[in-house]
């Protein structure tokens, strides 16, 4: 069937932000859709309010809206592009943008949005959702069609729960309604359990709705990846096993593909039911993913669940199989069927075949507790993971330890002892770390049986780890000198990595690995590299994508082209997240562009950078020294220049830049040694001497007494810090030396070559970032952020607006200056970001006319400098001073959200300086003008978002170490409304009225009744407790009084409870036994009201406020602004200074 | 235990033996399927022939009785990249080196399949000879040049039952109706199907569709085949070339138009003989269970199992008594005819699956259909 002409415009919905259950992979799905209907001619307009993605590039869509994605926002863009083209047929893709995309299209129905504009959904109908996404009829439909599903039922309150639980007996699955991964689901072991569980999970669910069920736990489970055109042809493009048995949310599984332990009768079955079950559910075309449930004993076989679109898993099966999910999906959409469709590997084939897999596919995933002290850290139901690496290899023990060492978690279990009844613990309950335990019981001579029995992994699985035992044990045996060529051939094909060889041969310090890498080229045992095919070698591949393996053949013939290998970011991280895929991806595209061989190497399969179209070739493999010399070497065989890119995959890739330079690799772009001084406390502190750039007084420590007078020294407040992290791992703020005391002890490891950082802690200052393009002479500046909350929250934790709003001409300019000395004096070639401190003590405005002095042409003046982020105390015209806090000589997390407020592709354009390439063949009037890149006439408010939801009982405090996951931008053409629309698509509702409690800090209180006022001024009521509320008295405004959590009821954490509070302004006051802001943040989290920690931020949430009084919604698509700023930029502006 | 793959044109690849000691020869194939090595240890189609398997893991969920598609393996030899010593899987009895080691089949394991899949699919398939006690390599390629080739050898002959049987269910297990594919109905329709290499799940597919099955050997003439009375012949499939088997092809010819036939695998090659076409030899065959199949007269698409190196070739078919109705997308080879006017049609791929998807088990239904119609 050809595609369809009755449609020719296609609003596709995104995701969002990053969170926990909607990564990176919606980024992948949501550009391979955009990409594939514009290529079938379609007008694509694209929804999503995460800037840090790929698909929201200007070039991706023909519109793309970075807006909120809520029913009153996605009506705007509907009505406005309906408006754009009245009679065009207009249709809605939900099914490439997760859980949040589809729930989003179900709203546009009910609301009628859909009916009222003539908007058709495609991909996927209502009905269909509905049916796939409610329980009880998906439950109801799997029995229609003869298929088993566990016992269950749907309550809406806790005595219908208990009556059931205890009808089906215990243990009992509590999921939740309509929500993302998982989350307020939970496992209940008796009726106490149950009742908290359920309470919770009712309170999660948009429809106050929970199922209970039978526990399948211990049961082998499977997914199925099913493609369904709208012929009715139906393959099955992957199946996935889990490691971990059901029990454990997939998406926290190990998981492996295809399936390992299942027969072809029973394989057949599950395929049978598959099919089954997409047919019944009704969805038309495109992806699903089907999970099943098997009896380890008898075989019997239940359906899980459906999703009836494209998900983590089928990103994960797409890179496993070679087969675009997404893409395909976009295509059966409007019409296509499968064999239509050709297959883009073999070319000569269609996409209408079940792809087959010569290698095993191994999926781990990444947590991050150490980032949520107090959270339980152990896995179930509800999605807890940040991340995943994909690891390929032959076979399944070659294809985990690539996986392992491609976590990247620095840590490993092995030498020390482990009490018997721990490891019990270890091995029964799931946990990031039970793989480690279970090796270690194996290697403690627990057998298969043992183990399998506690943990209930599938033996076949617990034997390969029993083999790698055993071929750690042979390896211990034979000493370095004489170790037999097929030991070590043996030990590289199970996946052994050099390091761990270094380790068992108890090689250490530099050189470990190097001594193995030449060991083994005596012995010739060296990777080669095959390819992912989606045939086994059928047909032939077109498309280079690549693993390596200890094989004899090789499949990856280099080429001598001029190339460059660009190194990915790895798993998905708190800190280290989708904005470095977005540069990597960015550099790819500009270096094909401009006639390099571009080769990625990643191991992360929820990326654009993993797909096989976006290098010339992509290895997929993990980022390790070894791998990726390996590459490097392989690639350099026939001669060809090789140049290799460690600045855009954030701190992974800059860990490999000084060794892999040091083995003779080109690293091009700025110098790792530069990277490095930047770095290094000492000498960077020496280079700001010498540029005369201030800096707060700093230390370093490699031991606790050198620490503690290295703090006296500075003078307290400090920030503590482990060298060389990223995200803020394991900061702190110490006020005093106890707590100095107590992280030297506990929180943190250090030695000579690593040492402590130390450094005044710059109270009550306002915080920027600054990224500039340097080709190491001419220098610009994408943008000057000022953050929302003050310093001492991590830059990726704070919402931040660009332009800046109310910073003084001469403190901007003195950025400016300080960022051109810095990228000369670290020759920086490419991106680099400054962090700076601006303490607001001596802190002065010389203009009232915000922002109007600066460079940036301001056409209109209106909603500017009404109000202020910062308030001056200080006004001597010229005072203030610019501290530098840090300086990254790299890609850092804002360049896509500043790329994408500038129109200017940041990472392409440093990609090309890295090549030799000139800033001013891309910027010369910014050069010569010395100017900054421009924003137009709006404000682009940044703010994070953040997973407390998913770890109950977690403080939710901001500081120095990062928390957030993901975030999201809010455009207007006034900071207020700006901020507002962030804050609305980061999920934090504004109120618009209603009361707002107060409680600040002493130092804050000199300050908290101009603040007050602006939301008494708007109508809100006030409440506070007895010190602020004394202050707000004192300035005459009105204010209830209410108790500390400890001081007697109703306290506020009552009212929060009873929703008697819209919104809180809490700026946190360290330890107060009367209290609790935990307790305050915890219920405030629960009970989903807005929690603002600094006034600054308060300020900007009575912006906001005013704006959403306004009642305006307001959408623009990013290529509108772009023309309007480059008209205006190019018009000759009276403003201009 | 060393062993050696030695192929006719002198490729030679070393690995680790399993299974038997000794040697086996054979024309090396390759087959996609990730599931059913069972199934395709035990599938007569493969009398002759050393099977790699491109799913490196081999071995997983062990063997069981039920899942054989005869009474013993076929394969002439195995090799896989890795044969898992252990089996995991509540339907396992039996680990599948053992199964293997018990019919005297020797397995080479740890060798690049992926290198030697691409070499046969560049070069076409070819002898080889795996052996565990001969490290003599120029000796093991004069051995590979020395065994007959797969053109024009009759194998069904050797494969074939000697003597006629009526099918009875075998042992029935415990696992769920699904699993086992299998429906015990009343008897409404006796089929004699010729055995030239005839998989177990094809006589399970027959008798779930309430057929009583007389199972005859290859050579069997027609009029013995019309003797029993039978509302249906059926054709199975089975190893080899088919030209050589002549026998069939007039038994064929006899049997058209006085009995409903349907022919899967070498029953529609010799059936596309028998109706004056000409049969090819494919360069590496089609094995596996992800090939798509395109119904001509619908468009529809079913994923199906292969497992053939012949092909019947379209061109040399009368257009005036023959409809084409199945095509593979991959390569645009027949894979199903129809006669115009005659109760008749053959499939080239399986529909029985075992191994492979069950999207084509339609065409037994159409074939009791075409009996019913036949009946009156």
């Amino acid at each position: 069937m050809p595609k369809r002409t009755d449609i020719s415009k296609i609003l596709i919905l995104g995701s969002g932000p990053i969170i926990i259950g909607q990564s990176a992979e919606f980024d992948y799905s949501g550009t391979q859709a955009c990409k594939a209907l514009k290529a079938e001619g379609y007008e694509v307009v694209l929804a999503n309010s995460n800037p840090a993605t790929i698909m929201t590039d200007p070039e991706v869509a023909d519109r793309t809206y970075i807006e909120p994605l809520t029913r009153e926002y996605l009506e705007e863009i509907i009505r406005v592009e309906r408006e754009l083209s009245p009679g065009a047929g207009f249709a809605i893709l939900p099914t490439v943008g997760g859980q949040t995309a589809l729930n989003l299209a179900i709203e546009l129905s009910d609301s009628g949005v859909l009916e009222k504009y003539n908007v058709k959904l495609i991909g996927a109908s209502v009905e269909s959702i509905k049916k796939a996404e409610d329980r009880l009829y998906f439950k109801d439909a799997m029995q229609k069609i003869g298929l088993d599903v566990p016992k269950s039922a749907l309550v809406n309150n806790l005595k219908d729960g208990l009556e059931f639980a205890g009808k089906i007996g215990f243990p009992v699955i509590v999921r939740p309604s309509f929500t993302l991964g998982g989350s307020g689901g939970g496992m209940a072991y008796n009726r106490e359990e149950l009742l908290e569980v359920l309470a919770r999970g009712l309170d999660f669910s948009p429809v106050h709705e929970a199922l209970i069920e039978e526990s399948v736990l211990g049961w082998k489970e499977y997914e199925l990846e099913v493609m369904r055109d709208l012929k009715d042809n139906v393959i099955i493009i992957c199946s996935i096993e889990n490691f971990d048995p059901m029990g454990v949310h997939t998406g926290d599984s190990i998981t492996v593909a295809p399936a390992q332990t299942l027969s072809d009768r029973e394989y057949q079955a599950m395929r049978d039911a598959a099919i089954a079950v997409i047919r019944e559910i009704g969805v038309e075309t495109g992806g699903s993913n089907i999970q099943f449930g098997v009896h380890p004993h008898t075989g019997r076989m239940v359906v899980i669940e459906m999703n009836p679109r494209v998900s983590r898993s089928s990103a994960l099966a797409s890179k496993a199989t070679g087969f675009p999910i997404a893409k395909i999906a976009a295509k059966l959409a409007v019409g296509y069927t499968l064999d239509e469709i050709p297959n883009d590997i073999t070319r000569k084939t269609p996409a209408c075949f079940e792809p087959t897999l010569d290698y095993v596919v191994v999926k781990i995933p990444k947590w991050q507790f150490e980032k949520f002290p107090g959270a339980d850290e152990s896995l179930g139901p509800q999605m807890k993971s940040v991340g995943e690496v994909m690891a390929i290899g032959r076979t399944f023990k070659e294809a985990l330890m690539k996986g392992v060492r491609a976590l990247d978690t620095g840590k490993r279990i092995g030498g020390e002892k482990i009490e018997p009844k721990i490891l019990t613990q270890r091995l029964v309950t799931p946990h990031p770390e039970r793989l480690s335990y279970i090796r270690y019981a194996i290697r403690q001579g627990h057998t298969v049986k043992q183990v399998a029995k506690m943990t209930g992994i599938d033996p076949w699985f617990l034997y390969q780890l029993k083999e790698i035992n055993d071929m750690q044990l042979e390896v211990e045996k034979h000493p370095i000198e004489s170790v037999p060529t097929e030991v070590l051939r043996e030990a590289k094909r199970m996946g052994f990595s050099d390091g761990r060889l270094a380790g068992t041969w108890r090689l250490s310090g530099k050189g470990d690995q190097e001594k193995i890498r030449h060991l083994r080229k005596k012995h010739k045992v060296q990777p080669v590299y095959k390819r992912v095919d989606t045939c086994a070698a059928e047909f032939e591949s077109y498309t280079p994508y690549l693993y390596s393996t200890y094989e004899e053949e090789d499949e990856a013939a280099p080429t001598d082209k001029k190339k460059v290998i660009i190194l990915g970011s790895g798993p998905n991280r708190i800190g280290q997240g989708i904005e470095f895929d977005y540069c990597c991806c960015h550099a790819s595209f500009a270096l094909r562009e401009d006639g390099y061989e571009t080769i990625m190497i990643n191991c992360n399969p929820e990326t654009v950078s993993t797909d096989y179209d976006t290098s010339d070739r992509l290895y997929f493999e993990p980022l390790t020294f070894e791998d990726v010399w390996a590459i490097y070497e392989h690639e350099s065989a026939a001669g060809a220049e090789v140049g290799v890119i460690v600045q855009f995959g954030g701190q992974t890739p800059l860990n490999l830049a000084l060794p892999l330079k040091k083995s003779g690799v080109k690293i091009i772009g700025t110098s790792p040694e530069y990277i490095d001084l930047a770095e290094d406390r000492k000498r960077f502190g020496k280079l700001l001497d010498e540029l005369e750039i201030p800096q707060a007084p700093g230390a370093m420590a490699a031991s606790l007494e050198e620490a503690v007078a290295g703090a006296a020294k500075i003078g307290y407040p400090v920030l503590v810090r482990p060298s060389y992290v990223l995200g803020g791992r394991a900061m702190v703020i110490a006020y005093d030396e106890e707590t100095v005391v107590r992280y030297m002890k506990e929180a943190v490891e250090y030695s000579q070559d690593r040492p402590v950082l130390i450094d005044h802690f710059l109270e009550d200052a306002i915080e920027v970032d600054v990224d500039a393009l340097s080709d190491g002479e001419d220098v610009v500046i994408g943008g000057i952020m000022q953050h929302i909350e003050e310093a001492g929250i991590h830059s990726g934790d704070s919402s931040c607006v660009l332009p800046a709003v109310d910073i003084p001409e001469h403190l901007l300019a003195r950025m400016r200056e300080y960022t051109f000395k810095l990228a000369r004096a670290l020759k920086v070639v490419g991106l680099m970001n400054v962090q700076f401190a601006i303490p607001r003590s001596g802190y002065a405005e010389t203009d009232t006319d915000h922002g109007a002095t600066g460079v940036r042409a301001r056409p209109t003046e209106d909603h500017v400098g009404a109000d202020t982020l910062v308030r001056p105390t200080g006004a001597n015209g010229t005072g203030g001073k610019v501290y530098v806090l840090e300086v990254n000589p790299r890609a850092s997390r804002t360049v896509p959200y500043v790329s994408k407020a500038t129109g200017v592709p940041m990472a392409k354009i440093a990609a090309r300086l890295m090549t030799g390439r000139k800033l001013r063949e891309f910027l010369p009037e910014y050069i010569d003008q010395q100017k900054d890149l421009d924003t137009g006439s709006c404000y682009y408010v940044k703010s994070p978002v953040f997973p407390w939801n998913k770890f109950p009982g977690v403080d939710t405090v901001l500081g120095p170490e990062m928390k957030s996951t993901g975030e999201v931008m809010g455009v207007a053409d006034n900071f207020g409304e700006a901020f507002a629309k962030a804050q609305i698509a980061a999920g934090q509702k504004l109120p618009t009225q209603g009361c707002v409690f107060v409680s600040v800090t002493d130092h804050d209180k000199p300050h908290v009744a101009e603040v007050a006022r602006k939301f008494v001024d708007m109508g809100f009521k006030l409440v506070a407790t007895a010190g602020t509320a004394d202050v707000i008295e004192g300035a005459g405004m009105a204010c209830d009084r209410v108790y500390k959590v400890k001081e007697g009821r109703p306290n506020v954490v009552d009212l929060i409870k009873g929703d008697r509070i819209q919104l809180i302004v809490n700026t946190p006051q360290g330890p107060d036994p009367f209290f609790d802001e935990k307790a305050i943040r915890r219920a405030a989290v629960t009970a989903r009201i807005p929690t603002i920690t600094t006034l600054a931020a308060a300020r900007a949430a009575a912006e906001g406020i005013a704006a959403l009084q306004r009642g305006e919604v307001n959408v623009k698509a990013l290529q509108q602004l772009h023309a309007e700023r480059e008209a205006i930029s190019k018009a000759p502006s009276p403003r201009r200074t | 235990m060393q062993a050696i793959l030695a192929l006719e044109d002198g490729r030679v690849f070393r690995g680790k033996g399993y299974g038997a000691k000794g040697e086996c020869y054979g024309e090396v194939v390759f087959n996609t399927s990730i599931t059913g090595y069972q199934e395709i240890f035990t599938d007569p189609s493969y009398a002759g022939q050393i099977v790699v398997l491109t799913n490196p893991q081999i071995g997983n969920y062990g063997t069981n009785s039920e899942d054989n598609e005869a009474t013993r393996p076929y394969i002439e030899g195995l090799i896989v990249r890795e044969f898992s010593k252990v089996s995991s899987n509540w339907r396992s009895q039996q680990v599948a080196e053992e199964y293997l080691e018990q019919f005297k089949i020797p397995v080479l394991a740890e060798i690049d399949t992926r290198a030697l899949v691409r070499h046969l699919r560049d070069n076409g398939v070819m002898r080889g000879v795996v052996s565990t006690i001969e490290s003599d390599v120029e000796k093991l390629v004069a051995k590979a040049n020395s065994i007959p080739k797969m053109d024009g050898t009759d194998l069904a002959k050797v494969v074939t039952t000697n003597r006629p049987y009526v099918w009875e269910v075998g042992e029935r297990s415990h696992e769920p109706i699904e699993i086992v594919g299998f429906k015990d109905e009343p008897e409404r329709f006796h089929v004699v199907a010729y055995d030239f290499g005839i998989k177990q799940n094809i006589l399970r597919k027959l008798r779930s569709e309430c057929c009583r099955v007389t199972v005859v050997p290859a050579q069997t003439p027609a009029e013995d085949v019309l003797a029993l009375k039978p509302d249906g012949v059926f054709l199975s499939n089975g190893p080899g070339d088919p030209e050589p088997c002549t026998y069939a092809v007039d038994n064929i010819r006899r049997l058209m138009g006085r009995q409903p036939i349907f022919g899967i695998c070498l029953g529609h090659q010799l059936t596309g003989i028998a109706l004056g076409g000409k049969t090819f030899k494919l360069k590496f065959g089609h094995h596996g269970g992800n090939h798509p199949v395109k119904q001509l007269k619908t468009g529809k698409i079913e994923i199906t199992a292969h497992n053939h190196n012949f092909a019947v070739d379209p061109d040399s078919l009368p257009q005036s008594e023959v409809e084409l109705t199945h095509m593979d997308l991959n390569d645009s080879t027949l894979e199903g005819l129809r006669h115009r006017n005659l109760p008749l049609f053959t499939v080239q791929y399986h529909p029985e699956a075992s191994p492979g998807p069950h999207d084509s088990h339609y065409l037994f239904k159409d074939f009791v259909k075409m009996m019913e119609e036949w009946k009156g």
